[in-house]
């Protein structure tokens, strides 16, 4: 895979953004955040060339910045707490744990410490730290490297939750995160790693208005789909589908931000549709997705001609041969049939 | 001027002033006392300088007291009155003022600290950590050991070993010893009475300097919990037996006079803070 990671200087253009795949954009901005700032540090397990990290999103930036990126063993909870220490000190740390599912070793720190720490003392604590995490099944690693674990995330006080996406410019959603200065989450679908940004199908048009991708044709929606970064191609094939087969129009927006919940756009945009569906690759039960339909349905009680529907992965673990996979996770037929369904 | 004793001395008084509160039912909440413990933030706190920052925990009144002389600040925290130290809402385990944080619980400020020991290294400054000797069955511990060890890390361990986690005896909790956990990272140990407060500075100048530079070093201090830990929960027998340097020191020179001010200095602030209105906190 050529990388955009050896570039030391210089902006990078919207045209070279489209051609760029959506792990060399991340790449990038994690190349821009440890130029800008001679403190911000990146830790995490096997980050160090020539090897660049399990999924390359670090390849380079220990070359480019030897004293910045920091390989460690293997101790989640250690390393999300030291990047918790430096944050503390106000510096930008960015833990990157190599799989998401791992996360789990990593939750007092997080949940207990990093998040708490902005407000438990009483006045507010700036704490820079961003844990990268990245995430999700598709890939036949089998259920305890293929999970979306976002949900356990939402509705933790202090703590923000955002998704990557081939929508939103990674070198704009990691300033957004620094300059927040609360802890963050950054779930990462690994899929999403290999394709291209802003790829959107032929079909579509797409804007991006505060933080809030959308892509839609030009007519008022049927129903509008609402879902994370890692999920937007599997939604746009749906849509594809729908449109094509039925004549039946949907919207896609995608939110950069998953938790808090950007409440007002995400109304505005739902309102006047017949239906709308949420749809995420977490297994069933206590999702993000119930939560964005708890927010719609008290918004827009008595506005909605059907209750949100939710599409999501099945209450299952995520087994490894592919054929068993493919019948547990979300895919694109999950979001057509729940979209269908909504309309009835 | 504040001398050894007048510190002690205020220690074991407020930590008393917290469990007769308790027992009036005048706080919320718990609480956990240091009696007996006080000897060791005391013996510290001349070996750490303003930039050095401390990490305390669930027992942190003592660590808190040894750096700020602020009872006041403290009570008010724990009572959750006007001037609490972090508005009442950290109460008495989750304390952040300049370089000083205590969080409640077990194991987690390890990590931290070697984060911040991270920071600091090469500045001469350092990360201090207290901890018990319950702690040590957190992996947290093991891992920020290895860390530090690896990254030459100017941190500072104080083990506060009092033989009891909670109802739970040191032996039945562990097994080997600290020490030679320690060795297994390649860190530093040192075992250590807390008899006398000079000695422990002797000993402990020259190490700390060198913790300075990057060689970490955990320090284990013997101590007796005195107190219950929380407030009634004491499931031991024998323990006022168990020796207490204010037992010993009762007789020193000058003992009475300066355990009468410091009474007398507590029972003041207690009215003090008592009297006050109810902290406020902007969300």
């Amino acid at each position: 895979m050529k990388t955009a990671l050896t570039r030391t200087s210089g902006a990078v253009t919207s045209d070279e953004v489209e051609r760029m795949r959506v792990v060399e954009n991340l790449n990038l901005a994690l190349h821009e955040v440890l130029a800008a700032d001679p403190r911000a540090r990146l830790l995490g397990e096997d980050l160090l060339d020539p090897y660049g990290g399990a999924f390359k999103a670090t390849r380079g930036l220990s070359t480019a910045f030897p004293a910045q990126v920091i390989t460690t063993p293997i101790s989640e909870s250690a390393i999300t707490g030291v990047g918790a220490g430096l944050a503390l000190c106000g510096d930008t740390a960015i833990v990157e744990i190599m799989f998401s599912d791992f996360v789990t070793l990593a939750f007092d720190q997080i949940v207990n410490f990093a998040a708490k720490s902005v407000s438990m003392y009483g006045s507010r604590v700036p704490m820079r730290l961003i844990v990268r995490l990245p995430t999700g099944g598709g890939r036949g690693y089998g259920p305890t490297h293929s999970q979306s674990l976002q949900k356990h995330f939402i509705g933790v006080p202090g703590l923000d939750v955002y998704e990557m996406s081939p929508l939103h410019d990674n070198r704009a959603v990691f300033t957004r995160m620094i300059a927040s200065q609360r802890p963050c989450v950054f779930f990462e679908d690994k899929i999403l790693y290999t394709k291209r940004m802003h790829q959107i199908d032929d079909l579509f048009t797409w804007d991006l208005t505060d933080g809030l991708a959308r892509v839609h044709v030009d007519a008022p929606p049927d129903c509008v789909i609402i879902a994370p970064g890692g999920v937007t191609h599997r939604a746009m094939a749906a849509m594809r589908r729908l449109l094509i087969e039925q004549e039946i129009i949907c919207t896609l927006l995608v939110p950069s931000r998953l938790h808090p919940v950007d409440v007002a756009p995400l109304v505005a945009a739902v309102r006047g549709a017949k239906s709308v569906v949420v749809a995420e690759e977490s297994t069933a039960g206590g999702t993000w997705g119930a939560e964005v339909a708890h927010v719609l349905h008290r918004e827009l009680w008595g506005v909605l001609r059907n209750p949100v529907a939710l599409a999501h992965s099945a209450d299952s673990i995520i087994p490894t041969a592919s054929h068993l996979e493919r019948a547990v996770l979300l895919t694109e037929t999950t979001i057509h049939d729940t979209v269908l369904e909504s309309l009835k | 001027m504040t001398t050894d004793l007048d510190r002690l001395l205020l220690i074991r008084h407020f930590e008393r002033a917290l469990l007769d509160l308790f027992a009036r039912g005048e706080l919320n909440g718990t609480t956990h006392t240091c009696l007996g413990q006080e000897i060791v933030p005391v013996a510290l706190a001349p070996l750490l300088g303003p930039d050095d920052h401390i990490f305390s925990n669930h027992r942190g009144h003592g660590h808190y007291l040894a750096r700020f002389d602020d009872p006041a600040g403290l009570l008010a925290e724990i009572m959750g009155r006007e001037g609490a130290v972090c508005g009442g809402v950290g109460g008495s385990q989750h304390i952040l003022r300049d370089k000083y944080l205590s969080t409640g619980i077990q194991g987690e400020s390890l990590p931290v600290a070697s984060g911040v020991a991270l920071h600091l290294r090469g500045s001469g400054a350092l990360a201090c950590a207290y901890i018990g000797d319950g702690t040590w069955g957190e992996g947290s511990v093991y891992e920020s050991l290895n860390l530090a060890g690896l990254w030459g890390l100017p941190l500072l361990v104080v083990v506060e070993h009092n033989g009891i986690a909670q109802t739970t005896p040191t032996e039945l909790a562990m097994s080997g010893n600290i020490g030679t956990r320690c060795a297994a990272f390649g860190v530093r140990h040192i075992a250590l009475p807390t008899d006398d407060i000079s000695e422990i500075r002797a000993v402990l100048t020259p190490l700390i300097s060198s913790v300075r530079l990057g060689a970490p070093l955990v320090v284990e201090f013997a101590v007796n919990r005195l107190g219950p830990h929380s407030k009634g929960d004491d499931t031991r027998s024998g323990v006022s037996s168990l020796r207490d340097w204010y037992r010993d020191m009762s007789g020193d020179p000058g003992f009475a006079e300066a355990d009468g001010r410091a009474l007398e200095l507590v029972d003041s602030v207690v009215r003090d803070v008592k009297a006050r209105p109810l902290s406020g906190w902007d969300r």
